[in-house]
């Protein structure tokens, strides 16, 4: 929740507001520079020109999670990893978004069975908004992930708390860190 | 020098602490015990006729059936080039095998002799719990001294290699058994 957020009852200024907000928040969606396994290459694919994620306003990697809106959750999430990646996501200014891109980070992948060390879904981590399914994700795959975060953060209010009901859940469910 | 060679060499040198051998295979081997093995690297790195300057990997393995745990080391001889761009020339390889028993598994390190034996045995450690003595990066964990862990994290229960390992039921609060209740590896 922003310091905007939350604070106003919804009505026509609002809403008026809310169109102008939320479209510029849809078409600068800046992912962080953040990979940790095979799935990070395809993550790398959009970002150049034969994809070009930028037309729709998301090639912005940014190499610092205080700069960044998106965390693209690109590969294998470790027991080691899983509370580097909630630091990060803690680091993160709202309105923030966490991508769980590929079978591994939805839920342990091709490690759900024998993988030891790897979490079985980074949402036992972080809250997840968009699961974008594949080993890897064709990079087309990805880049209809932001198209629908994109619907998502269009219907945003301000009037309205992102986590709305969700978010003592989500508090619940997650773990801290120091 | 082929294996064969090696070997006798090393019985003439070393006499009982050389136990058994393998050479029908692709992967000739030949065993020595661990309370020799230290003095044994250093004869096979230094003397002229093995000249061995080159550990290529260790190899840690789970005989569980036997209750051993065993080290593996590829030693290669190696010869620089004559000429800039030439490949490096094999001079001969052998393989040497360490066993010890699996409720006390220790085996003086080696990290002296080669350099690239302190990651690897690092990494023996972490996954198969072989304890290596004197290792130059070692640690005091809860059961004595022993190597750093290289790839899980240092607080981490267990050698998530060995055939008996129990997977974790949590990690730091996060739950890590399947849905299926799955705790241990299906071999
Ligand atoms: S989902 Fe597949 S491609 Fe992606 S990180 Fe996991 S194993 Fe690699």
């Amino acid at each position: 929740m922003s310091w905007i957020e939350n604070r106003f009852e919804e009505g026509l200024i609002i809403t008026s507001l809310d169109w102008a907000i939320n479209w510029g928040r849809r078409y600068s969606i800046w992912p962080m520079t953040f990979g940790l396994a095979c799935c990070a290459i395809e993550m790398m694919a959009i970002g150049a020109s034969r994809f070009d994620v930028d037309r729709f306003g998301a090639g912005a990697f940014r190499a610092s999670p205080r700069q960044a809106d998106l965390m693209i959750v690109a590969g294998t999430v470790t027991y080691k990893m899983a509370s580097r990646v909630k630091r990060l996501y803690n680091q993160m200014p709202e309105p923030k978004y966490v991508m769980a891109m590929g079978a591994c980070t939805i839920g342990g992948g091709p490690y759900f069975k024998n993988g030891y060390h790897v979490v079985k879904g980074v949402d036992l981590v972080v809250p997840v908004d968009i699961y974008v399914p594949g080993c890897p994700p064709r990079p087309e795959t990805l880049i209809e992930g932001i198209l629908r975060l994109q619907d998502m953060i269009k219907n945003q209010s301000l009037a309205r708390d992102r986590w709305q009901g969700a978010k003592e859940k989500v508090l619940a469910s997650t773990p801290t860190y120091a | 020098m082929a294996p064969e060679e090696i070997t006798e060499l090393l019985k003439k040198e070393f006499g009982e602490f050389i136990v058994g051998s393998k050479f029908d295979t692709a992967h000739p081997r030949v065993g020595v015990r661990a309370d020799a093995w230290p003095e044994v690297a250093r004869f096979l790195r230094d003397d002229s006729r093995t000249g061995f300057n080159m550990l290529r990997c260790v190899t840690a393995l789970d005989l569980l059936e036997d209750d051993t745990l065993c080290a593996e080391y590829d030693l290669h001889a190696i010869r620089a080039p004559k000429s800039g761009a030439a490949p490096y020339e094999l001079i001969h390889g052998i393989c040497i095998e360490v066993s010890v028993p699996r409720n006390n598994p220790r085996i003086p390190s080696v990290a002296d002799v080669w350099r690239a034996a302190d990651w690897h045995e690092r990494e023996a450690y972490d996954l198969m719990g072989i304890i290596f003595e004197n290792h130059p990066d070692s640690m005091i964990g809860p059961n004595g001294k022993h190597p750093r862990r290289i790839l899980c994290p240092d607080d981490w229960v267990g050698h998530p290699l060995r055939k008996d390992y129990l997977f974790p039921m949590e990690y730091h609060g996060i739950p890590a058994v399947t849905e299926m209740g799955q705790t241990r590896p299906v071999h």
